[in-house]
């Protein structure tokens, strides 16, 4: 056990610190779920690429660095300590891209990671439907093979980043006689093909961070299919796999909300009641402990370990973490929680009632806590199932 | 940056776990409660022989001259097995105390006598109201304000005081400091109390992750045999999400302990702070094992005759030993929140 960094380390830590200081836009961007900040996001993700930042740990034909997952750790860490902006993309890298390396093709993994690392194309995501939600398998959405094509009918729900983007990825029922998690298949679909049809939907904030997305014979040809015909489930599970854990919400995400907490905490202490004291150092462990549990399933993956149910386990606490650490925040605000940014009077400067709003996605997405903790007690707990 | 333990390290671990389910079984624990000392004398020779009482002992007195990351594991077994007998504050607290005793001939005599299992050590620190293990003590190393005294048994006059758990032997300690128990003052002694109480902690917080492991498993194992409705308790939702819970609060407990023993082992300038954080972690942690596996063993769990009640009463002991919950928690606030560094 050595906790500190190496020497390698360290520079890595210091070139994306200095690189970050130098690009992070100095003006906050718009919110990536209006048309405006969207095109600014792109822009950013622009950037990154020419930097050689947007993905580190993508091989370097990609457009990464072949960083491993400690590095990949440090980069999180300096890209929240910059206020960098958040990543558009993140269906695309952090989802998608990890799952086109397992299952795609040569061909494939040429033609989409290297335009999903520059921005050019970005990517929603398209598992759920009205009547499939927790469960997933109840997939009705339909592909039929003709000649070289798939025909996709059905309808898509809660896709999120759908409303703005380029592409989305999802799972499409291929054997009509099939049930469950058998008979489907992933595929990839421009969202600019005929006879698809988008419909932003508006979150809590007011802003269309997901949509519905309509297939009425939407002709996508068959080199579209990620992984093979019928194994569509098992390829969404890697998926739901890199969205429940490490990836998507690195530690370095929380401990910054955590600092701002701190900040905001000794700014109102005077007025705050004073539970509200233990919160916020409980945020402050909560967001420690993330990131200690997250060092230590890294060390174990590089050296040879794998991740399966123990993502539900980071899921149900990162996501409970983040409501937590947000209701705290609105607690020190006071009367002002209620005011939303553009109230004249509104003396939040960081966002806390938006961030508080979309922590309340996160016990949701990504399969409901509910769901994960049914993966911990049969998986891991080996409890008996229903 | 390697945040895992060493193959030697995880094999020394499940060396202990062995040894301690044939030699500590919740029988063996029961059947002391009875006993004069409640403490077996063979066992802690067998204890010796294992090498976990000599862990942190320089080798040149006999010990192994390991670290406290080598003896998280073992001190986790420890809780695991619900072990009756003193190693936290002989093998993890006041091995370290003697050891900092530098050139002590006092210090370096007794070093010697606890690697071989021939001294037991007792330890009477202000974080604490009682002392645990006074009457097997051979020595007692005590806090006097800023002095630290070594205190042999027969110059202390100790009061016991009972326990809900029946395992753990707490006594109020009467001894009259001398300038021949005298071993440290001022700074040297108050480094050595802040060591002392770090260590405390952290070890108790290791105890409590195989407490509440031990909890779990309980839970689980109950949670799968017993059947209602005509089928296993354990296949209803209710049942398994308490019990999931706890599996998320132990999951993201443990690195923080094991981070708190790197810290002390290196000593880095955050060492309060880590052990702090790891104590409220596993302290919570393990409270909430004892709730939820006495929900799920139900009104069995309420009961005497089944064992559950070993490791819940432990696991409330240990939450308030070296610094209850609240206390902890406050250290890190002040160093975290208020920028204010104790030490």
């Amino acid at each position: 056990m050595d906790l500190t960094y190496t020497p390698k380390q360290d520079a890595f830590r210091r070139e994306a610190r200095e690189w970050l200081a130098a690009h992070v836009p100095k003006q906050k961007l718009a919110s990536m779920d209006t048309g405006e900040g969207f095109a600014q996001h792109r822009v950013w993700e622009r950037t990154l690429n020419e930097g050689r930042w947007a993905m580190v740990p993508w091989p370097v034909e990609y457009g990464g660095r072949g960083a491993d997952l400690i590095e990949w750790l440090i980069f999180e860490e300096e890209y929240y300590r910059a206020q960098a902006p958040g990543r558009v993309n993140q269906n695309g890298i952090f989802l998608l891209g990890p799952t086109l390396m397992e299952f795609g093709t040569p061909a494939q993994k040429a033609r989409y990671l290297p335009r999903m690392a520059c921005g050019d194309e970005i990517w929603a995501q398209g598992w759920s439907e009205p009547n499939a939600g927790s469960d997933m398998a109840a997939i009705r959405a339909s592909a039929r093979l003709d000649g070289d094509h798939y025909v996709l009918n059905g309808q898509k729900t809660w896709c999120s980043r759908a409303a703005f983007a380029d592409w989305i990825f999802g799972i499409f029922r291929t054997d009509p006689a099939s049930e469950r998690h058998r008979g489907l298949t992933f595929i990839l679909v421009p969202l600019n093909a005929p006879g698809v049809r988008v419909r932003p939907v508006p979150q809590l904030d007011g802003e269309t961070g997901f949509a519905e997305v309509f297939f009425d014979d939407v002709r996508v040809p068959a080199e579209n299919r990620l992984g093979e015909e019928g194994q569509g489930w098992k390829v969404a599970m890697a998926t739901a796999g890199f969205e429940r854990g490490l990836m998507l919400r690195s530690p370095a995400r929380f401990q910054a909300t955590a600092r701002r907490l701190i900040a905001l905490y000794r700014r109102e202490k005077a007025a705050a009641d004073p539970v509200l004291r233990d919160a916020v150092v409980r945020a402050w462990m909560d967001a420690e402990a993330y990131a200690l549990n997250t060092y230590w399933t890294a060390s174990r993956l590089i050296a040879g370990g794998t991740i399966g149910a123990e993502a539900s386990l980071n899921k149900i606490f990162w996501s409970e973490m983040d409501v937590r650490m947000h209701e705290t925040a609105l607690g020190l605000l006071g009367p002002h929680a209620e005011l939303t940014a553009d109230a004249p009077a509104n003396a939040d400067r960081d966002g806390w009632l938006d961030g508080f709003l979309f922590s309340l996605a996160g016990p949701i997405y990504a399969g409901t806590n509910e769901i994960q903790r049914n993966v911990i007690a049969e998986r891991l707990l080996r409890l008996p199932r229903d | 940056m390697q945040f895992s333990f060493s193959d030697e390290q995880r094999t020394l671990q499940t060396s202990m776990r062995t040894f301690l389910e044939h030699e500590c079984t919740p029988h063996q624990v029961r059947a002391l409660w009875e006993s004069d000392t409640g403490r077996s004398k063979e066992r802690w020779s067998r204890l010796a022989e294992m090498g976990l009482l000599g862990v942190l002992v320089p080798e040149r007195q006999g010990g192994l001259g390991m670290d406290e990351i080598d003896l998280v594991l073992l001190l986790e077994e420890t809780g695991r097995a619900a072990l009756p007998e003193p190693v936290l504050d002989t093998a993890a607290v006041g091995v370290p105390l003697l050891a900092g005793l530098e050139g002590s001939s006092l210090a370096d005599g007794w070093l010697r006598r606890v690697p071989a299992g021939d001294a037991i050590l007792a330890v009477g620190h202000r974080a604490n109201a009682f002392v645990a293990d006074a009457h097997v003590a051979d020595l007692l190393l005590m806090q006097h304000d800023d002095e630290l005294h070594a205190v042999p048994r027969p110059r202390v006059h100790v009061e016991r005081q009972a326990c809900n758990d029946p395992s753990r032997r707490l006594f109020s300690v009467k001894w009259s400091p001398a300038s021949d128990t005298r071993v440290a003052r001022g700074v040297e002694a108050k480094r050595l109390l802040a060591g002392a109480l770090d260590r405390g902690a952290l070890g108790a917080a290791a105890q409590l992750l195989g407490v509440g492991q031990q909890l779990v498993d309980l839970a689980v194992r109950y949670a799968t045999q017993r059947e209602q409705f005509g089928r296993p308790i354990g296949s209803f939702q209710a049942v398994k999400h308490m019990l999931a819970n706890v599996a998320v609060r132990l999951e993201f407990a443990r690195p923080v302990v094991y981070r708190a023993a790197f810290s002390v082992a290196r000593d880095v300038a955050t060492r309060a702070v880590d052990v702090s954080h790891a104590k409220v972690a596993a302290a919570e942690a393990a409270a909430q094992a004892a709730r939820v596996a006495l929900q799920v063993h139900g009104a069995m769990g309420y009961t005497c005759e089944v064992d559950l009640h070993i490791w819940m009463k432990r696991a409330w002991a240990l939450r308030l030993a070296w610094g209850s919950t609240p206390w902890h928690r406050e250290r890190v606030a002040r160093a975290v929140l208020d920028g204010i560094d104790d030490d």
